[in-house]
């Protein structure tokens, strides 16, 4: 526990040496007029906060999809689709995501929506599979404790079974957020906004300097993100578990 | 201390457990031939200890839980006190029925005082009602409700997360408790001393008591009527510890007890059931060389230290006594102790264990009662072998033989047939 809230705080720490870095260099460099334009900080601000939004929006529906699913694959009806389903969602994930993204763009527009959709599909994966193993995990023997002593199925499910999963699931939904937040850079591809517009920019004009702040600006988001999961994932882990 | 004491006046003496009535229960799983329980009418009297023994797959544990319809039979009508809870609601049915499974099943992320209150927040209790009720009944599994009503049961050993459910199980007083292999996952010294307090409490509460084993001595020690079910739940025999003992009625129920059956009247008689000695006692804090010439004047070996409740915390002999100035307190785990409803075979392994010759024994909540020796034992044995069986009737106990059919629909039929 102590040591893991060490790591914790290094993390954060490194993220904000990181950053500080970075915007040193930023203020101290050489910059072309081009350059200072596209990495005015109010812009910067717009996209990161771009960024977010698509994120948490498709973060969103990932989680109201993908924690019913795994309850409903976990019952005793449903069980046996587990694996098929699983199947479908691992093709979302393995699919390459720019392919997805071009794709449902030529079927469903251009836009911000379409970007949050394949975002969805992208990342539903691992809050799925992580719901279904942290409730199959959970000690047969307990669910039975549970039915004996009379609690209904749907009091074991939220009492005894979600709370048990609840570490296992949550460091799922962290996984799903970092490639959220990773991957929303492809939504510039087809209009949807996003940190992503200053790598094409960088790409697409030569400006090495807006790539480099752009990848460096999502990478320490991603890794914020990720810290952020990682608190939550320590707070919410029910007492008496470790 | 007054906790203490208000449980003990709540305790009523008479009977609070009901009696069940299965009735030509049977349960076949789909796709298997062979009925797991077949048409097996059996009566578990109010009150008493019913063993169900067994080998592994003979169908004692899909029988204990259509009791409480965790499996639902099949066919048949399960009554329990009178009333058919065959089509009731399985839910509020347990409510009302005590269950116990092997290491406690408490639910990890809860704390001792959640786990135990479960039971009495579904049926709707005040809160201060249910936190008076899990410090009694923290008390009557002989646990300190201050030390560890806000453990998590991680932090307990196994034989304290048994008491733990245990104490789950009574939480709202039913009178029924079901319990699936309770002490199969304990230390076999740590499994008597949770035999001895079941026994305990259950003198104190008197439920009705249904319990699978397939520990044929921990069924004669515990039972007060053992059923020996073969394949498919097909009673063999059920009768009382003593008769089984002395007349097998099957080679099976031969070979399910073992050899040795005459040495297991050693698991027959219980230690309140011999003259035990009185114990010299002492409380911590007293002066030892008073103590000295006490132990010297009255001939004994050693003198029993005992805390405010009247439980030992340890012996002390003389030399012991010679070294210490004043008498201390602390609790010594090494000491051989046995509760008064443990059998003389539990006692002498005890002795044994400890290389002593003697055992101190403990009642209720675990308050010295007095002391057992090695010759005491030995007595015992020999007035026990001469000894006649008392009278008794047992209680009904039949398959209809629905075992021998081959198909489902002709099981329920000849079931339904040979009944009248």
């Amino acid at each position: 526990m102590r040591s893991e809230t060490r790591s914790l705080i290094w993390q954060i720490a490194g993220i904000a040496a990181a950053f500080a870095i970075l915007v040193g260099w930023l203020v101290t460099a050489d910059l072309t007029e081009t350059e200072r334009q596209t990495l005015d900080p109010a812009t910067i601000w717009g996209y990161t906060l771009d960024h977010l939004k698509i994120t948490v929006i498709a973060a969103v529906i990932v989680l109201l999809i993908a924690i019913p699913l795994g309850v409903l694959l976990t019952r005793p009806g449903l069980r046996k689709a587990a694996p098929a389903v699983r199947a479908i969602a691992n093709f979302g994930q393995a699919a390459p995501a720019i392919g997805v993204i071009v794709l449902l763009a030529f079927w469903l527009g251009f836009g911000p929506k379409t970007a949050i959709i394949s975002l969805v599909i992208y990342a539903i994966l691992p809050v799925l599979s992580n719901t279904i193993v942290g409730l199959q995990q959970v000690d047969a023997r307990l669910v039975e404790a549970g039915r004996g002593i009379g609690m209904s199925q749907m009091a074991v499910l939220f009492k005894v079974e979600l709370p048990l999963a609840v570490p296992v699931m949550l460091s799922g939904i962290r996984t799903a957020l970092v490639l959220l937040v990773g991957t929303a850079t492809l939504a510039t591809f087809i209009n949807g906004g996003g940190l992503g517009i200053l790598i094409t920019t960088g790409v697409n004009l030569n400006l090495n300097v807006v790539l480099i702040a752009g990848s460096l600006l999502v990478a320490l988001l991603a890794l914020t993100v990720d810290w952020l999961g990682r608190v939550v994932e320590q707070v919410a882990r029910p007492r008496g578990l470790s | 201390m007054s906790e203490n004491k208000i449980s003990e006046n709540a305790v009523a003496q008479n009977i609070t457990g009901a009696s069940i009535m299965l009735e030509e229960v049977t349960k076949t799983y789909p796709g298997q031939k062979k009925s797991a329980v077949g048409g097996l009418t059996l009566e578990i009297p109010a009150g008493s200890i019913v063993m169900f023994v067994g080998p592994s797959g003979c169908g004692k544990t899909t029988t204990l839980k259509m009791i409480n319809r965790l499996i639902e039979p099949t066919s048949g009508k399960i009554v329990i006190d009178g009333e058919d809870v065959t089509d009731m609601n399985g839910d509020e049915l347990r409510r009302r029925i005590g269950y116990v499974i092997q290491a406690g099943g408490l639910f990890p992320h809860m704390t001792v005082a959640a786990n135990i209150a479960m039971v009495p927040k579904m049926l709707g209790w005040p809160k201060d009602k249910i936190s008076a009720r899990v410090d009694e009944l923290l008390e009557l599994v002989s646990l300190d409700p201050d030390l560890y009503r806000n453990r998590f049961p991680k932090k307990l050993s196994g034989g304290q997360q048994q008491r733990v459910g245990v104490a789950r199980a009574l939480a709202a007083d039913p009178p029924v408790l079901l319990m699936d292999e309770p002490f199969g996952a304990v230390d076999p010294i740590t499994r008597q001393r949770l035999q001895d307090e079941l026994l305990n409490i259950q003198s104190e509460v008197q439920k009705t008591i249904v319990c699978v084993t397939h520990d044929f001595d921990e069924a004669v020690k515990l039972g007060d009527w053992i059923a020996i079910f073969n394949e498919g739940a097909q009673l063999e025999q059920y009768d009382s510890p003593e008769r089984i003992l002395a007349n097998p009625a099957s080679e099976f129920v031969e070979n399910f007890i073992g050899s040795g059956a005459g040495l297991k009247q050693l698991t027959l008689t219980r230690v309140n059931e011999v003259e035990l000695e009185d114990a010299l006692t002492t409380t911590p804090g007293k002066n030892a060389s008073d103590v000295l010439s006490q132990l010297q004047g009255a001939g004994r070996k050693y003198a029993v230290v005992l805390d405010s409740r009247g439980r030992p915390l340890r012996r002390l002999d003389r030399r012991q006594l010679s070294r210490a100035q004043i008498i201390e307190g602390t609790y010594d785990e090494n000491m051989p102790v046995v509760g008064e409803q443990a059998t003389l075979n539990d006692a002498l392994d005890t002795m044994l264990v400890a290389s002593s010759e003697s055992a101190l024994v403990t009642g209720r909540r675990d308050v010295l009662t007095g002391v057992i020796t090695v010759q005491t034992v030995m007595e015992a044995i020999a007035a026990a072998n001469n000894a006649e069986d008392a009278d008794h009737e047992a209680p009904v106990g039949l398959n209809s033989g629905a075992i021998n059919v081959v198909d489902i629909d002709g099981a329920a039929a000849g079931q339904g047939g040979e009944s009248a």
